[in-house]
């Protein structure tokens, strides 16, 4: 007990200090960043890197003809607060139409709030109505990882509803957990992500990596994940960023061409 | 491991030991807890440059095996001779007042992670993680959740080992008691209890879904198999621990282990793990401590046992004595681990998370942990010997409702 008594006089300081210092810091740390951020929104091509292949979509797009795509995406597939279409998924849509202009790309949405991995799995067939998309984008774990569901039923769900996707014929692939800077005190990410990688290795789907991919961005200046003071805007500009690439992401994973640089609008 | 009374420590080196323990402590299982808390720290925090050190990354087992284990060598070692000269029930007393003390160190910690969660979640609001944030959502309903967390079943992130071991330390009584007489059933006991564990999917719920993130039934098998080695186990496996085949299978079996642990992070070596193996093996389940990974320990133990002799002179070089000091005061220590770590989250939240950074705030994190660790033996050192009686120190403690 002694010891303990030690330890809350040790402790409290030390977590006001914290306080303190990263209100300070905070203070002064934000708008440097802000001015310092370069325009293009690059992902580092380890992070998208696969080796997995999209056969159907590589198929469809030789053919010129339809891409059709199914994302199955929770809350944070959105920006809220913000007008439809500015989620990333919406925002792939608008790059592969300008990197693939030959091809009819529709993409809808079917958004999954606080619905697990397991809850998504038994209801994909009302999901797909009965529709064959050429690809389905299956974004997913957060609300396993907020619910602490025992990861090896998340990996079950999600073997299943793999397997179920591959069964209609499109090519699948999985968008992990999104990367907060304060997240990582609340939730434990890293079982889900795990997770997600071994069943995306076991099934050779590709996955983007959109935790790594904002863990960069956050680490290199990019995006300051931790402010709250970009608020909508910056949502914004992560969600498009996070669709281009994704874009990017399944044009190399189908191999339909050969890589360029990326367009340039903005 | 063999246990410091088996082995016969040269007299000089137990009067230069003698300060911060009784003569015969086992210095290796003090090192070894001390690392396994400052990994155990280090794998609190966010990925970084000294994540890679620990070695989750290089096979199966990771560093609450460590612990775990430990805490029941020690447990057993420490209350079986209280159990011996002392009899059931006081033993049993004492047993009940550590889980006490533990339990009361787990809803302090609780505290804390409250406060800097209510914190978080008051203070910001980025609309880029509005469905994250939903995971704040219990504290809506505080009446709920504080009771849950009291009862154990609310645990949140990093909060996990205390209730294990607590529960773990609640059926110690009953297992030394039964260890005394039959060491060898107890531990077939223990298989039984894991063997149905996993045949039948036994838990504990935890709030607000799923179940403890370690099954105490399935743990219990190394807490109870240290128990085992610290009660003469570890003695009469000493001819097969120095056998040089169960050497030549325990590095085959780290080796291969280390490979898979490769493919995790270089996945294109994935290739050259073959398919039946992949399905035979995964998902490789910590919660029930799955087999692949329970047998990575042992064969980490056991090559740390034959390479790491009880009487290595380094044991008592100043270089490992932070590491020692910080085993010898684990209860301490971790909870100031996990204060540590969520203090860490903070300002690398707060600050920002340059790898620079990083590294300062995990060197710190261990520097501090092995300071309070210096000033507990201090303090004890002190203690022990200053006053005409200590004892009365403790005696006027409790008159004015302190003591220990």
């Amino acid at each position: 007990m002694k010891a303990l008594a030690g330890l809350t006089a040790r402790a409290m300081p030390g977590a006001m200090f914290g306080a303190m210092l990263g209100a300070i810091v905070g203070m002064t740390a934000a708008p440097a960043r802000a001015e310092t951020s370069p325009p293009a929104c690059t992902a580092p091509a380890y992070l998208l890197a696969t080796e997995a292949r999209l056969p159907k979509v590589a198929e469809a797009v030789r053919a010129g003809g339809k891409l059709d795509i199914l994302v199955i995406g929770s809350r944070s597939a959105t920006v809220v607060a913000a007008p439809d279409g500015t989620g990333f998924p919406a925002r792939m849509e608008a790059a592969l139409r300008e990197l693939l202009p030959s091809v009819a790309v529709s993409m809808s949405m079917q958004l999954q709030i606080k619905k697990t991995a397991a809850d998504v799995a038994a209801n994909l067939g009302r999901l797909l109505e009965g529709a064959s998309p050429t690809l389905v984008i299956w974004q997913t774990g957060t609300v396993d990882a907020i619910r602490s569901v025992d990861p090896d039923n998340f990996n079950a769900a999600l073997d299943e509803g793999v397997s179920a996707l591959k069964k209609t014929g499109a090519d699948v692939v999985l968008v992990n957990l999104q990367y907060g800077p304060r997240m990582e005190t609340m939730i434990s990410t890293a079982p889900y992500l795990d997770v997600m990688r071994v069943v995306a290795q076991e099934h050779e789907i590709p996955l983007f990596d959109r935790f790594g991919i904002m863990h960069h961005w956050n680490d290199t200046g990019r995006f300051d994940l931790f402010s709250a003071a970009h608020g909508v805007e910056m949502a914004k500009r992560v969600h498009d960023c996070l669709g281009r690439a994704l874009a990017r992401f399944v044009i190399d994973a189908a191999e339909v061409k050969p890589p360029q640089p990326e367009p340039t609008t903005k | 491991m063999t246990s410091a009374t088996d082995h016969a420590v040269d007299a000089p080196a137990r009067v230069r030991a003698a300060p911060q323990a009784s003569a015969g402590r086992e210095l290796r299982l003090d090192l070894f807890r001390g690392l396994a808390l400052w990994l155990i720290f280090v794998d609190h925090l966010p990925p970084n440059l000294f994540t890679w050190l620990t070695i989750r990354n290089y096979g199966f087992s990771d560093a609450t095996e460590i612990f775990i284990f430990i805490s029941g060598y020690t447990a057993a070692f420490v209350y079986g001779r209280a159990l011996t000269e002392r009899g059931f029930v006081v033993a049993s007393a004492r047993i009940l007042k550590r889980v006490w003390q533990i339990y009361v160190a787990h809803v302090f910690l609780f505290t804390i992670f409250l406060a800097e969660i209510s914190y978080v979640a008051t203070r910001f609001e980025n609309p880029l993680y509005t469905e994250e944030m939903g995971i704040l959502d219990f504290l809506k309903q505080p009446d709920v959740t504080i009771v849950q967390a009291l009862l154990l079943k609310f645990r949140p992130v990093n909060m996990d080992v205390l209730p294990l071991y607590i529960v773990l330390m609640l059926f110690l009584p009953l297992i030394l008691w039964l260890m005394k007489r039959k060491p060898d059933l107890t531990l077939a006991l223990s298989v039984v209890v894991y063997i149905l564990t996993w045949e039948f999917g036994i838990n504990l719920p935890a709030y607000p879904h799923g179940v403890w993130f370690f099954n105490p039934f399935a743990w219990q098998l190394l807490f109870v198999f240290g128990a085992w080695c610290a009660l003469g186990g570890a003695k009469r496996m000493a001819p097969l621990l120095s056998s040089r085949i169960t050497m030549a299978l325990a590095i085959a079996y780290l080796a291969a282990s280390f490979f898979v642990t490769l493919t995790w992070h270089l996945p294109q070596l994935g290739h050259f793990v073959p398919r039946f193996i992949e399905s035979w093996m995964y998902p490789i389940n910590k919660t029930d401590l799955d087999v692949l990974r329970f047998v990575h320990f042992l064969a980490l133990a056991a090559l740390t046992v034959y390479l790491l002799p009880a009487d290595w002179p380094g044991l008592r070089s100043r270089w490992l004595k932070p590491a020692i000091l910080c085993g010898q005061h684990s209860l301490e220590i971790f909870c100031i681990g996990v204060f540590l770590a969520f203090a860490g989250h903070f300002i690398l939240a707060e600050v920002g998370a340059g790898p620079w950074i990083h590294f300062v705030i995990s060197i710190s994190g261990i520097v501090i942990m092995s300071a309070a660790a210096w000033l507990f033996s201090w303090y004890k050192r002190v203690a022990a010997k200053g006053g005409p009686d200590p004892k009365s120190i403790e005696a006027r403690a409790d008159l004015v409702g302190g003591g220990s």
